[in-house]
């Protein structure tokens, strides 16, 4: 056992794999066989998270697991893979959502169900590989890796633009991916490794040049950037979820969105901080413009797959802000937004799917008044969709509460500014999903064809129950999961901070004074904390 | 911390107030979700009702225990630790002192007699259990906000009973209108909750703890934290104090986020008395007695409170009088007292604010429950009171018992709303505020206070005549079936008549010889408020001025009734004429002011418009994306042009290649003969 749980992070990166070959041996017309074995493979790789999720010792911001084997020994590569506090949860994400999405493509997915099912299992090796990948360019590696089968997801399952769609994405991604490897490939040469932690050393004690910081960072940033995607290089987003069939459009919200983020506080951030701290105003602007500008597009959407897909732009607005603002508050609700924009924004691609698989239609001026035939599933969506609005109790509000509050505490000097325009956003999420929610659901319900409408199956009462309980868990105790990630992100703030005075620090100051009840002539204004 | 330590009294039994409204939930919630035609009637009007009477049991024990300590303590249970993350510390912890305990009494006990109030009223409703689902998630929410020991618990309960409060106007949901005031009210909400959260972050950023003991033990021991900081040059206290009035604006419907407040009028009658009348509504009120600590410091945060309440309480009035709809008269009505509330509050006089919220939760309960009534018995068809009338005889018990609330209402001494809106209107005379006074705006804001009182007794008046007085002007037809309510409405609606007379009196000022038992009870949950100015008095009389103002406030309310009474008894027919010869006036109070219009054309619409048509059509569609295509066809373009030479003509590309050949030639010749030259020279 012990053995095993030495390779651990191995394993829940292969045993997809190894599902994909099961899935080979097994004749095509035996659907039922091979959705079930695909199922107990991702619940297996869950269970295998979970078991290492629970040896996790959350008080240490070192890598654990490690592993690390030669594999191009000439170029100083190697098979390298370890986790943290940052990676934890996003992996537990990855492979929670695993049996939910083979759940959700059960009944849905009818044609080259084998093929389909091989692609769900080689992408999900390539996310958990990037999550854990703690070299380069095995980190480059499963980062391409995930682009194939998305790419066929898209192109084979997908909607009536399904081929353009496909190419966008796959163009967008590329475009940032290339800048990606030359930065790698510049940062070999500077440093004479590709291993992550060593890099990382490297940088914070030899400072690079500002010019090259600004170079490599920009490189990094507009990769991820896509990614995430943040305003203005959003618009492949829409068009991807749209004609993704579900399964596609949930992992590609819930995980591959994160990748982006989670580039961001791996690399870009630790590695550049001359370079974050000149270019903070410039993400904090795009940040801010992405959460009302993603927030009031979506409003206006007739698609409701399609008004999902822009509310990511507006939610994943906050985690970038979060991530900027480099106060440990902000930067751990950014953490758990990432997670939580994956439960809530992953569970409405799912409803809408399951809506799409009964009526064959997604415009909102298609329905009207289906909570009469459809309680449960309306239940299920509204709690979904007040969990996305950040209602608090639920898992949002922790996330979007977090990263408000912290950025608003920074020294930044537009941080509060900031704050209070994000703040907006949190009023239009109310508008642009609530409104919609009105329109569908609520209303006499004149359609003929929607009064046969089926409300929830059994299956898919479980597959959501599961998200809930995370909605309701992180609403209610996010300690359980704040925890974990805690000491990694403490590391991030110092290193980041520690070379560019630490960002709060003026207030920390401040408020010690408080405590310590100065005479009253100190003039504690704004002043003091930048 | 160290002093109120000793005075903080650890219980376990606190959560209780909040696990029995919980269970309730929770049992007919999944009834109502998964045994849609099954789950009986019975047992969820039960669960509903006895979970209520759990909480006020606890809470009434907890009354009683409270005074058996002394003065300063008060009760907390930490229930859980919330969020943990750096120096950003919050619990789940519950907070009972007189203040919470002042205001559970008033929740738990109203919400009871409406719970079983509701029994009656929804008796023939099918979507019973969906309906006391939401009603005790209300009832678990308010009270998470009244007991929260920290102001991001107390932002959960606001924002969940904001959830309720949506769902319960848009309960009977598959009318479109109903829908929509539900949204509109989250919405308007919504905008408020954002100054609340500005506020919570500016009073973290300013003393670094949200709980409430923290924070004022904090600004006690060194009033500089809060006087000497500020944003932008402004003074924290002044900043955190406005950014949280706007959260109260929206929850307690003042100007100018009151909008909602009468669309949600679309809900069912109990809902509009627990939740649009006694309860929710007074959260922001409460908010600032519960902050009396950070407002104490601001002056300027504390006028703004008083005018925008004075302003609201006269505003509404006047739209009160002119609407027709039974309970749209009510609803102003309630926007109208929230304003009186936060008269008081931004007057400083927290404890007349709170008592006046406390004599409003029964007397306008009642008024509520008895329209519902009136509705009940018109079998939901007619709101209209322009073709009511006469229903004293037909609905007895439910005219006397609303005539008390109407009493208490325009403020006939000995019932309850005389106190507490006398005691109001004399500490805004008397306030000592200087940012006020410096204008002589406490004078002004007195005027108001005392016009809205008169404008309150027209109205009421009106409502009442044209509801229960005179003769019938509804259709034979509606008439013939009018009968009074079953006894589980009108049992709830004598308990609260009782109310009404009676809870006036414990706020007797000491000008009556009472000792104004509310006010002394509540002391030690406040700040020290600023003084009553000693200066004010007349001839050098206080107790002349308090019965100067009395006698005012009075004739207020009689003089309102006779006008009433003189219009629309009298001179029937008179209201007509003066419509008409005020057409203008008329028009503009029966259509509100015009104010959903004007933020429609102002605000909705180019919102919508704008994100439509520019954002996404032009910016998104046309620009980003057009760029992006452009790019990948100039790309196209490139491939094209270049696919043109690989043409498979063999001549061409030994041409092309003899081509490129010479050219080579010529570029390294040239340049060797370039080098030449420059090593000749």
């Amino acid at each position: 056992m012990s053995l095993i749980l030495k390779q651990i992070l191995s394993w829940i990166i292969f045993v997809p794999v190894i599902g994909m070959f099961l899935l080979l041996f097994l004749e095509r017309e035996k659907v039922r066989a091979i959705r079930v074995v695909s199922l107990l493979i991702m619940v297996l790789d869950f269970a295998l998270s979970v078991w290492m999720y629970l040896n996790f010792d959350g008080s240490s911001p070192d890598f654990q697991f490690i592993q690390r084997l030669n594999w191009i020994p000439g170029w100083n590569i190697h098979y390298q893979v370890g986790i943290d506090g940052i990676s934890l949860l996003l992996v537990m994400l990855t492979t929670l959502l695993g049996p939910v999405v083979i759940l959700s493509s059960w009944a849905a997915v009818k044609d080259r169900v084998k093929e389909y099912y091989i692609f769900l299992l080689l992408l999900q090796t390539g996310m958990l590989g990037a999550f854990l990948s703690l070299d380069m360019i095995l980190f480059y590696v499963f980062w391409e890796l995930m682009l194939v089968p998305m790419y066929f997801l898209i192109g084979i399952w997908g909607g009536p633009r399904r081929i353009y769609a496909a190419i966008k994405f796959f163009l967008f991604t590329m475009v940032g991916s290339v800048l990606m490897l030359i930065a790698i490939l510049w940062l070999y040469f500077y440093t004479a490794s590709f291993d992550y932690v060593m890099i990382s050393n490297f940088l914070s004690s030899n400072q690079l040049k500002e010019v090259f910081q600004l170079y490599l960072f920009g490189a990094f940033a507009i990769a991820f950037a896509i990614k995430v995607p943040m305003f203005p290089l959003h618009t492949w987003l829409p068009d991807a979820h749209v004609e993704a069939p579900t399964a596609g459009s949930v992992i590609l919200a819930a995980v591959l969105l994160k990748m982006g983020t989670y580039g961001f506080l791996r690399f870009a951030i630790p590695f550049f901080p001359n370079a974050v701290a000149q270019l903070g105003p410039l993400f904090y602007t795009l940040a801010v413009i992405g959460i009302i500008y993603g927030a009031l597009v979506s409003m206006v959407q007739e698609d409701i797959k399609k008004l999902v897909a822009y509310s990511s732009v507006s939610h994943l607005g906050f985690v970038i802000l979060g991530l900027f603002a480099l106060t440990v508050t902000s930067m751990q609700g950014a953490l758990i937004q990432m997670i939580n924009h994956g439960l809530s924004t992953g569970a409405l691609f799912l409803l809408v799917g399951i809506l799409y698989e009964r009526a064959h239609k997604r415009q909102i001026s298609d329905f009207g008044g289906i909570a009469k035939v459809m309680p449960v599933y309306s239940a299920f969506f509204l709690i979904v969709a007040l969990s996305s609005i950040g209602l608090p109790g639920l898992n949002g509000f922790v996330g979007e509460f977090l990263i408000l509050v912290g950025t608003y505490i920074s020294g930044n000097p537009y941080s509060k500014l900031a704050a209070a325009l994000a703040g907006t956003g949190v009023i239009l999420a109310a508008v642009y999903l609530l409104w919609m929610y009105q329109r569908v659901f609520f209303g006499p319900l004149r359609k003929e064809e929607n009064k046969s409408l089926k409300d929830l199956n059994a299956r898919e009462i479980i597959y959501l129950t599961i998200i809930l309980v995370f909605i309701v868990w992180i609403g209610v105790h996010p300690n359980t999961f704040l925890q974990k990630s805690e000491a990694s992100i403490n590391q991030v703030v110092s290193q980041v901070a520690g070379k560019r005075k630490l960002a709060d620090a003026g207030r920390k100051d401040r408020l010690a004074g408080l405590k310590n009840r100065l005479p009253a002539g100190g003039d504690f204004s704004e002043q003091g904390d930048r | 911390m160290q002093e109120e330590l000793k005075q903080a009294i650890a219980q376990n039994w606190l959560i209780l107030i909040l696990v029995f409204p919980f269970l309730g939930f929770l049992v007919n919630g999944l009834g109502a979700l998964f045994f849609p035609r099954k789950y009986p009637r019975s047992v969820s009007n039960l669960m509903a009702c006895l979970a209520i009477a759990g909480s006020f049991l606890v809470t009434a024990f907890g009354l009683w225990s409270i005074t058996q300590q002394p003065a300063q303590a008060y009760f907390f249970q930490k229930v859980f630790t919330w969020i943990s993350v750096g120096d950003f510390q919050v619990n789940f912890g519950l907070m009972f002192d007189h203040l919470s305990a002042v205001m559970c009494l008033t929740v738990t006990l109203v919400g009871l007699l409406i719970h079983i109030y509701a029994t009656g009223y929804m008796a023939h409703d099918p979507g019973y259990a969906r309906f006391f689902t939401y009603m005790n998630l209300f009832m678990f929410m308010m009270l998470t906000l009244v007991l929260a020991d920290n102001i991001v618990l107390m932002f959960v309960g606001w924002e969940g009973v904001g959830l309720c409060s949506y769902l319960l106007i848009g309960f009977w949901y598959e009318d479109w209108e109903k829908a929509k005031a539900g949204l509109k009210a989250f919405v308007v909400n919504r905008i408020g909750d954002l100054g609340f959260l500005l506020g919570i972050f500016t009073l973290f950023w300013a003393l670094g703890t949200v709980d409430f003991a923290g924070m004022r033990s904090l600004i006690e021991s060194s009033p500089f934290s809060l006087s000497s900081q500020a944003i932008l040059g402004i003074k924290v206290a002044t900043l955190a104090g406005i950014f949280l009035f706007v959260g109260a604006c929206g929850k307690s419907a003042q100007l100018p986020l009151y909008v909602w407040l009468p669309d949600a009028m679309a809900g069912p009658t109990p809902v509009s008395a627990l939740i649009h009348a006694a309860t929710m509504v007074t959260a922001g009120v409460y908010m600032i007695g519960r902050l009396s600590f950070v407002y104490v410091h601001s002056q300027t945060a504390l006028a703004i409170v008083a005018i925008v309440g004075a302003a609201t309480a006269l505003y509404a009035g006047v739209i009160g009088l002119t609407q027709k709809d039974i309970k749209r008269v009510l609803a102003y009505s309630t926007v109208s007292q929230l304003g009186y509330m936060f008269l008081a509050m931004g007057s400083a006089a927290f404890a007349a604010g709170i008592f006046h919220l406390f004599t409003h939760a029964f007397f306008k309960a009642l008024l509520f429950l008895g329209a519902g009534s009136v509705i009940v018995a018109f079998h939901h068809k007619e709101q209209d009171i322009t073709r009511m009338g006469g229903l004293n005889k037909s609905l007895p018990w439910t005219y006397r018992t609303v005539f008390i609330a109407y009493l208490a209402i325009i403020g006939i001494p000995p019932f309850a709303g005389f106190w507490s809106k006398d005691e109001i209107l004399y500490r805004t005379f008397a306030s000592s505020n200087q940012v006020l006074g410096k204008y002589g705006l406490n004078f002004v804001l007195w005027f108001i206070g005392v016009t809205a009182a008169l404008v309150t007794a027209i109205y009421m008046t009106r409502w009442m005549i044209l509801t229960f007085w005179g003769e019938s002007r509804a259709d034979q037809d509606a008439q013939h079936h009018l009968q009074e309510s079953p006894n589980s409405m009108i049992i709830p609606l004598g308990l609260l008549a009782i109310g009404s007379v009676l809870v006036g009196f414990l706020g007797v000022p000491a000008l009556f010889g009472g000792y104004n038992w509310f006010e002394q009870f509540l002391e030690p949950s406040f700040a020290k408020a600023l003084p009553v100015e000693p200066g004010v008095s007349l001839f050098g009389n206080e107790k002349l001025l308090q019965v100067i103002l009395l006698v005012m406030s009075i004739l207020a309310a009689i003089i309102g009734f006779l006008i009433s009474f003189s219009v629309y008894i009298e001179k029937p027919g008179l209201a007509a004429r003066l419509a008409e010869r005020y057409q203008a006036l008329y028009q503009l109070s029966y259509n509100k002011f015009y104010v959903d219009e004007i933020y429609d054309r102002t605000i909705v619409t180019p919102l919508i418009k704008g994100s439509y048509y520019f954002l996404y059509r032009f910016v998104d569609m046309g620009i980003i994306d057009g760029l992006i295509n452009f790019s990948a066809k100039i790309n196209q373009w490139i491939g094209k042009a270049l696919r043109r030479i690989q043409n498979g003509v063999v001549q061409t590309y030994l041409f092309v290649f003899a081509l490129g050949i010479v050219v080579i030639l010529f570029y390294v010749l040239g340049h060797y003969f370039n080098i030449r030259v420059s090593l000749l020279r």
